[in-house]
C-alpha cells in the first residue's frame, strides 16, 4: 500500500501488554527484531483511554490517544507509529479523524495539552498502523514465505479480529480502498500472513463478532456467553487454535474458556495463541521466545507435535 | 420476547371478569374481556434535547427508525429485550415512562459498534446508548450500573499516573461493586497462569501491586483533565436541569 520506511517505527505498547498481554509485547519484539524492524518505543506514553474513558467524556479520550501520538512525533520525529493492541490502534486512529474532521476535539485537546505542558498533536503528522498492517507492509506474504523455516502446516487456525480492528468504518479511511487494502467486513490481513506461514485457515465466519471485553467484568455472564458462542464456533469450523491480535480479545477468550467450563460447564478446546507467536515459531524463533508459556490455554504439547516448538 | 412477537396490548391492560352481569345479560368469564383503554397523556419532551446534550447522544434526531442497529445488535441476540431501535423511538416520541421499563438492561450494551457501522444515518447508536445509561443515572432511574463502577475505577487510575495496572482494576472494581475478590474461575484462571510463568514476570507483576506504574510528568496532564471533567459534569447537570451534585435529592429545580 503506502511505500513508507517502516524498518524503524515508533512503538506503542499500551498498558495491556505490560500486564496481561505481555506475552503479546514479548512476540512481538521478538519478531520485530528477528525481522529486522526496529521498534523505538514512545517515551513517557500514557494510556489511551482503553473503552472506558470515553463514557466518561470522549473528549479526554482524544486527547489521551493524541498525547502519545504528539510525543511519538513532535518530541521524536517519527511519521508513523504501531500499536498491536486494538484498543490502542482503534483509539489513536480515532483520534487522528476527530481532530481531523471535529474542531471541538481540536479546541479541547488544544487546551489539555497547553494546560499539560506538551506541544498539541498536528492532524496529519503521524500515521497509526496495527501490528498487522506493520508486517504486512514490510515483509508481505512473500517476505513471509521466504523466511519461513518451522512451516505452520497442517495447523488449523481460525483468525479472531474483534471489534476494535475495523469499526466504526469511517475512522478507518486506508481500509475497503479495493485490492491490497484490508476489508472492515471480512478482514483478512492475518489469514495472508498466517497462510503464508503454512498453516491452514479454515473459514471462521465470526471474525469480527464481539468478545464482550468491554464489560468482561461489569457484566461477566453475557461477556462469558458470547465468547463460548465464538469458541463452540471454532471448535465447529475443525480449528485447533483461535489466533488472535487483541490483548483485550485474547485474555477474554482465555478467561471466559475457564468461566464458561467452571460455571457452565461448557468445555471448547480451541488454543488461544497471538498470531505474532504463531508467526514467531514459523520463522524459527524458540516457544519460549514468544511467549507461549504465558499463555492460559496449554498449547506447547501440541506445537511440539506439529514440529514447530 | 421479540418485539414482533410480543402482543400489542400487554397482558395487565387486558381485564376478564369471572362473575359479571350487564344489563341482565350474564358476561362472567371470556365475554366480559374488556382491554382498558390507554392514553399517554405524560409525554416528555424535553428528553430528546437532554440524550443529545450527552456524550454520545448528539445525532439521536437523525434516526430514521431502520432497526439496523437492533438487527446488528450483539446484545439483542442474547437478550431479545434490547432493542436499541425502540429506546431510540420513545426518546423521540418522548415517552418515558415506556422507557424506563427497561432501564435495568441498557447499560447492558458492549461497545462493539456493530450498529455504528451499519447505521444508514450515522445516528451513531452505540453512542445513544451510552448517552441513555448516564441519562438514567443521572436523573436517579437506576443506580450506577456495574459498567459504569468500572469506568470510573478505570479512569481515576489514569487521570491519576497516566496508566493502569490490570489487577489494581480488578480490586477496585469489586470493591466498589461489594463482590469478593474470591471468585472460582479467577482462582482457576490464577492457578493456570501461574504453572508456566516464569518467576520473574511474576515478580514484577506482583510487584505493580506496590508500585504504580505511573507516565513521567503526567501530573499537569492529570490536573487540567480533572478540571475539564468537573466542568463537564457541571455541564451536564445543567442540560439535564439538575442542580449541582451536592443537592442530594439530584431533583429537577
Amino acid at each position: 500500500m503506502s511505500d513508507k520506511n517502516l524498518k524503524r517505527v515508533a512503538y506503542y505498547p499500551g498498558c495491556a501488554l505490560e500486564g496481561t498481554g505481555h506475552a503479546y509485547d514479548r512476540s512481538t519484539r521478538a519478531l520485530g527484531k528477528k525481522l529486522g524492524l526496529e521498534l523505538v518505543d514512545v517515551k513517557d506514553w500514557n494510556c489511551c483511554g482503553a473503552m472506558e474513558v470515553k463514557n466518561i467524556d470522549p473528549k479526554i479520550q482524544t486527547y489521551l490517544s493524541s498525547r502519545v501520538m504528539s510525543i511519538a512525533s513532535e518530541d521524536m520525529g517519527f511519521d508513523t507509529v504501531m500499536a498491536p493492541c486494538n484498543g490502542c490502534y482503534h483509539n489513536l486512529k480515532k483520534a487522528e479523524y476527530d481532530l481531523e474532521n471535529d474542531p471541538e476535539n481540536v479546541a479541547v485537546t488544544e487546551r489539555l495539552s497547553k494546560k499539560a505542558g506538551h506541544d498539541a498533536y498536528k492532524p496529519g503528522s503521524i500515521e497509526t498502523i496495527h501490528a498487522l498492517d506493520w508486517i504486512k507492509r514490510s515483509i508481505g506474504e512473500d517476505g513471509i514465505k521466504e523466511r519461513v523455516k518451522n512451516s505452520l502446516k497442517g495447523i488449523k487456525v481460525a483468525n479472531y479480529y474483534g471489534c476494535m480492528y475495523t469499526r466504526p468504518r469511517h475512522i478507518f479511511p486506508e481500509k475497503d480502498q479495493g485490492p491490497g487494502s484490508e476489508s472492515t467486513l471480512k478482514p483478512h490481513f492475518m489469514d495472508d500472513l498466517l497462510q503464508a506461514a503454512g498453516a491452514e485457515i479454515v473459514d471462521y465466519p465470526l471474525k469480527t463478532a464481539c468478545c464482550g471485553g468491554a464489560h468482561t467484568l461489569s457484566d461477566s455472564d453475557t461477556s462469558t456467553k458470547l465468547v463460548t458462542n465464538l469458541l463452540e464456533a471454532a471448535d465447529e469450523c475443525g480449528a485447533d487454535v483461535i489466533a488472535t491480535e487483541c490483548p483485550t480479545c485474547h485474555s477474554g477468550l482465555e478467561m471466559h474458556q475457564i468461566r464458561a467450563e467452571t460455571r457452565f460447564g461448557k468445555k471448547t478446546n480451541s488454543k488461544i495463541v497471538y498470531f505474532t507467536q504463531l508467526l514467531g515459531l514459523a520463522l524459527g524463533l524458540s516457544a519460549r521466545k514468544v511467549g507461549i508459556h504465558e499463555n492460559v490455554s496449554d498449547s506447547l504439547k501440541y506445537f511440539k507435535e506439529k514440529g514447530v516448538a | 420476547m421479540p418485539i414482533h412477537e410480543q402482543n400489542l396490548i400487554r397482558p395487565e391492560n387486558i381485564i376478564t371478569n369471572d362473575e359479571l352481569e350487564i344489563d341482565g345479560i350474564d358476561v362472567s368469564g371470556h365475554w366480559s374481556t374488556f382491554i382498558e383503554s390507554r392514553v399517554v397523556t405524560d409525554y416528555n419532551e424535553d428528553i430528546e434535547d437532554e440524550i443529545a446534550a450527552l456524550p454520545g447522544g448528539a445525532n439521536i434526531h437523525r434516526c430514521w427508525q431502520c432497526g439496523s442497529c437492533t438487527n446488528s445488535c450483539t446484545v439483542n441476540e442474547i437478550n431479545p429485550d434490547f432493542n436499541p431501535r425502540f429506546w431510540i423511538y420513545l426518546v423521540r416520541m418522548g415517552m418515558e415512562q415506556e422507557l424506563l421499563r427497561d432501564k435495568d438492561i441498557i447499560w447492558q450494551c458492549v461497545s462493539c459498534n456493530k450498529c455504528t457501522y451499519v447505521c444508514p444515518r450515522d445516528v451513531q447508536p452505540e453512542g445513544v446508548m451510552k448517552a441513555l445509561s448516564h441519562w438514567l443515572e443521572l436523573k436517579g432511574h437506576t443506580p450506577k450500573s456495574p459498567s459504569m463502577h468500572f469506568d470510573e475505577e478505570f479512569s481515576e487510575q489514569i487521570f491519576a499516573t497516566g496508566k493502569i495496572e490490570e489487577s489494581r482494576i480488578i480490586r477496585g472494581f469489586f470493591r466498589r461493586t461489594g463482590q469478593p475478590l474470591m471468585q472460582d474461575w479467577l482462582l482457576e484462571l490464577v492457578k493456570r497462569l501461574i504453572r508456566h510463568l516464569p518467576l520473574k514476570l511474576l515478580f514484577t507483576m506482583g510487584l505493580a501491586n506496590f508500585v504504580r506504574p505511573r507516565t513521567r510528568n503526567w501530573s499537569k496532564a492529570g490536573a487540567a483533565i480533572e478540571e475539564y471533567v468537573l466542568e463537564r459534569d457541571l455541564f451536564k447537570r445543567k442540560a439535564l436541569g439538575l442542580g449541582p451534585e451536592s443537592d442530594d435529592q439530584g431533583a429537577a429545580k
